[in-house]
């Protein structure tokens, strides 16, 4: 029924974080051209709106609600009747009982989106938002709510937030007393609010316009009530808001993480998931995945994990388990709680969301040693083997990660390789999304270093050495880095080295010599020291120019990068030319820094470095002297 | 007729138990407000009331309410006495319902002004003399009460319906269509909008 979204310029900037497609009313063809019994009876009492005084309108308008306004037909007939201005235009008067009645059958049929975008249309949303204005709580309930249900659209959003609706909306959160004793007719004005606000905040500007009106902190009172019926429109406005990092900060300044994970314990499968969806997108910050960890918020999601049938509440539980797992304090906890075992589980028979958070669990959780062994243990790494012929670009991102943090372990390595796993990673390097080439080339870098015969299976794939020395011609930097890391391995193999050599890998590499990033620095680096071994790769980098840009590392703030530098100008040194160019870059006073390093690699290279420097100054004075 | 410092500080007290929604320096108010209208009144009932008139003008003036068939309602129900004179009593305590009663109390006024003729339904006719006026505007083809006698029906379907169908079951179905107190009731219940349903007698908000 709904055809793709086709948003205006304008609506594009207005909510950059919604991922769902913005609805389009179309109309199901309708059989037959008679008009339902239900249209005769609502026009004739939207006869009596019209044409009657209030007593009358109120008669018919409660007549109107007896028909069953949840069903389809009634509510186009009120539409194609021309009610549906009749009850707008009775918003619009100051007769309180009329605009009750009028927004009592609003509220039920603005469920239909046609109606909803119709009433948008009419010009029926300023007018609700005047009336959130008004003295008469219920009739403000009674607003709130249908502005909720016709705010689940870009357009009309938009236009709440336009004609000051948010700052009302807010302004229903306010209430005298909040705590214990909730009082009911406050509780229910904020609950109303809430809905309207959670509707409206999935536009991007709305949430920053929440927040100018002083939103947070009223939410964050209400977030210590316990009423199920209000905490849901509050935790799900909460969640929503999350994607902007000043709620994030926000809710762990305010000490609402401590009221998420209490939630957690809910009866209400919808608030636990609400309250997970929230953790799970806040714990991108490393203080909230402390404070998670604080309050003891950890076990009720691994306990979380047992409920596989709502597929909703398990996705939100399972990515919040991946972003808290990202903190290696939270990953021992959760070994004790035995949620990767559970979590290798969920690996098989889940919907697509359900997996990319679990998948990303596991890499996270590959952080500890003993962690592999028990994926391993539980039967995990086939499925996840499997899962390398998936197609969705943010699974594949996952699966890989994990499969690398696997790879680690030997044993692990060697269910990868019969299962035939570090060919598919190879052929992921195909893959035209970036995120996915370098994920699987940092997969890579273990699988290579663990794997038995690593030498000859790279070399069993066929165009693999090409393909990955082609990857150096990428204009993505996380691609390079990856790539760069994966070549430092593969070149421990001569055979292979000969290969890639043959295939340019030189020169690409030295192309990449003058960049900025230490973590490109480091990787590029470490490929060019072990590239170093073999032939004339020495003189050949020296040619190509890249030990100036080298030079420069060692003036790099980073430890890692000195000792991959150092590294490879070692390697470069045996090359007497290459020698020349360093002393000219004043290589050797910044070397002498490092020889005192408690980095014995370091240490190591710089001494060899400087002694091969040396050496040639020293032949070349006897050359000139005799 | 004046009355002792002591008299007046007794009624005052009597009152505000019985009226139950105002506080003494209200009824203090109210009661002062009771002499002023007694003082424009006729004197036929030298001094103890005032009459339907003055109750009808106070009214108006005070609370915007207009339809003179509501208003003489309103003027009996507050008449309990029904001798076309409203007592201090009567003019306190009813004040506290109109101004201050419970729903169950607001319900009972209602239904009470709406009973026109006291037998304790509204009748189908009742019903039409209280909306006859309700529709300005009548289609030029219809004739000019079946929109009134449609009115009628609707109400009737919405409050008598439950009434009309414990009749039918007990095998004692009344093809006349009328409102008891218990249909009322439980029709406000359910919607509170329905509590004036047959015109405003009550004084709004603002």
């Amino acid at each position: 029924i709904f055809s793709k979204a086709s948003s205006s310029v304008e609506d594009i900037g207005e909510s950059s974080s919604e991922t769902e497609e913005d609805e389009q009313p179309v109309r199901r063809q309708e059989g037959g051209t008679d008009l339902s019994p239900e249209y005769w009876g609502i026009q004739k009492l939207a006869k009596y709106v019209k044409g009657g005084d209030p007593t009358a309108t109120l008669i018919a308008l409660c007549s109107m609600r007896d028909l069953n306004l949840s069903q389809e037909a009634c509510q186009l007939a009120i539409k194609d009747t021309g009610c549906l201005e009749v009850l707008i235009n009775l918003l619009d008067t100051e007769e309180i009982k009329c605009q009750t009645g009028s927004l009592k059958i609003l509220k039920e049929i603005s469920q239909n989106v046609l109606i909803r975008h119709a009433i948008a249309d009419l010009g029926g949303l300023e007018i609700m938002v005047k009336i959130l204005d008004s003295p008469d709580s219920d009739l403000k309930c009674l607003a709130a709510e249908t502005i909720a249900n016709v705010a689940r659209f870009k357009r009309a959003r938009k236009t709440v937030r336009q004609h000051g609706g948010i700052k009302r909306l807010v302004e229903l959160l306010e209430s005298i007393s909040v705590g214990s004793s909730c009082q009911a007719k406050d509780t229910e004005t904020a609950r109303c609010g809430a809905l309207a606000l959670w509707s409206c905040s999935k536009s991007t500007k709305n949430k920053k316009a929440i927040r100018k009106a002083g939103g947070i902190p009223l939410l964050a009172r209400w977030l210590k009530c316990s009423h199920t019926n209000i905490l849901i429109p509050i935790v799900g406005t909460l969640q929503e808001c999350a994607s902007e990092p000043s709620y994030r900060l926000a809710i762990r300044t305010e000490g609402m993480i401590e009221d998420l994970v209490k939630n957690l314990s809910s009866e209400h499968e919808e608030l636990q998931m609400h309250c997970a969806s929230a953790i799970f997108k806040c714990a991108e910050d490393e203080e909230t995945r402390d404070l998670v960890r604080k309050h003891e918020g950890l076990q009720p999601l691994s306990v979380l994990l047992d409920n596989s049938e709502n597929k909703q509440l398990l996705a939100a539980v399972t990515g919040a388990i991946w972003k808290c797992a990202i903190s290696r304090e939270n990953v021992l906890k959760f070994q004790e709680y035995k949620t990767v075992e559970a979590l290798v589980t969920l690996l098989t028979d889940q919907p697509e969301e359900v997996l990319i958070n679990v998948i990303g669990a596991l890499g996270e959780c590959c952080q500890e040693q003993e962690n592999r062994g028990t994926i391993r243990r539980c039967g995990g790494i086939a499925p996840m083997v499997k899962l390398l012929s998936a197609t969705n670009r943010a699974l594949l991102v996952n699966v890989n990660k994990a499969v690398g943090g696997c790879a680690m372990e030997p044993e692990n390595m060697a269910v990868i390789d019969s299962l035939d796993g570090v060919r598919l990673l190879w052929s992921l390097l195909k893959n035209p999304n970036p995120d996915v080439q370098a994920s699987a080339a940092w997969a890579l870098c273990p699988c290579v270093e663990n794997a038995k015969n690593s030498g000859e299976m790279v070399r069993s794939f066929v165009g693999g050495l090409e393909l990955i020395v082609n990857l150096l011609k990428s204009k993505d930097r996380e691609v390079l880095t990856s790539v760069c890391a994966a070549i430092a391995n593969i070149a421990k193999d001569q055979e292979n080295l000969a290969v890639m050599t043959d295939h340019g890998v030189v020169p690409l590499l030295s192309k990449l010599a003058n960049t900025n990033n230490n973590k490109l620095r480091r990787h590029l680096a470490e490929a060019i020291a072990h590239c170093c071994m073999w032939g004339s790769n020495r003189v050949a980098f020296g040619e190509a120019k890249a030990v100036a840009p080298l030079a420069r590392y060692l003036k790099a703030k980073d430890p890692l990068v000195h000792r991959a530098t150092a590294l490879a100008l070692y390697q470069l040194s045996e090359d007497p030319n290459n020698c020349v160019i360093m002393h000219e870059n004043g290589v050797v006073k910044l070397l002498l820094a490092m020889v005192g390093s408690t980095d014995d690699a370091l240490q190591e290279a710089a001494a060899g470095c400087i002694a091969n420097i040396r050496r040639l100054a020293l032949a070349t004075e006897k050359a000139k002297y005799g | 007729a004046a009355m002792s410092k002591k008299g007046l500080k007794l009624l005052v007290d009597s009152l505000t138990r019985s009226a139950k929604h105002f506080n003494k320096s209200e009824v203090e108010c109210l009661v002062n407000l009771f002499d002023t209208l007694v003082a424009r009144s006729s004197s036929q009932f030298a001094g103890a009331g005032f009459d339907r008139t003055v109750f009808r003008d106070t009214l108006h003036s005070a609370f915007g309410m207009t339809d003179d068939v509501v208003l003489d309602r309103v003027f009996s129900t507050f008449d309990r006495g029904n001798n076309g004179c409203i007592t201090v009593v009567e003019w306190v305590e009813g004040l506290a319902v109109l101004l201050r009663g419970t729903l169950e109390e607001k319900m009972k006024y209602c239904f009470a002004v709406y009973d026109l003729n006291g037998d304790g339904y509204i009748s189908r006719e009742e019903m039409f003399q209280m909306l006859k006026n309700s529709l300005l505007i009548q289609p030029a083809d219809e004739e000019p009460d079946e929109g009134v006698k449609d009115l009628v029906d609707l109400v009737l379907k919405k409050m008598a319906s439950t009434y009309l169908l414990v009749l039918f079951l007990l095998q004692d179905y009344d093809h006349d269509g009328k409102l008891s107190f218990a249909d009322f009731e439980k029709a406000v219940r359910e919607e509170k909008l329905l509590l004036e349903v047959f015109g405003p007698c009550l004084p709004d908000i603002k």
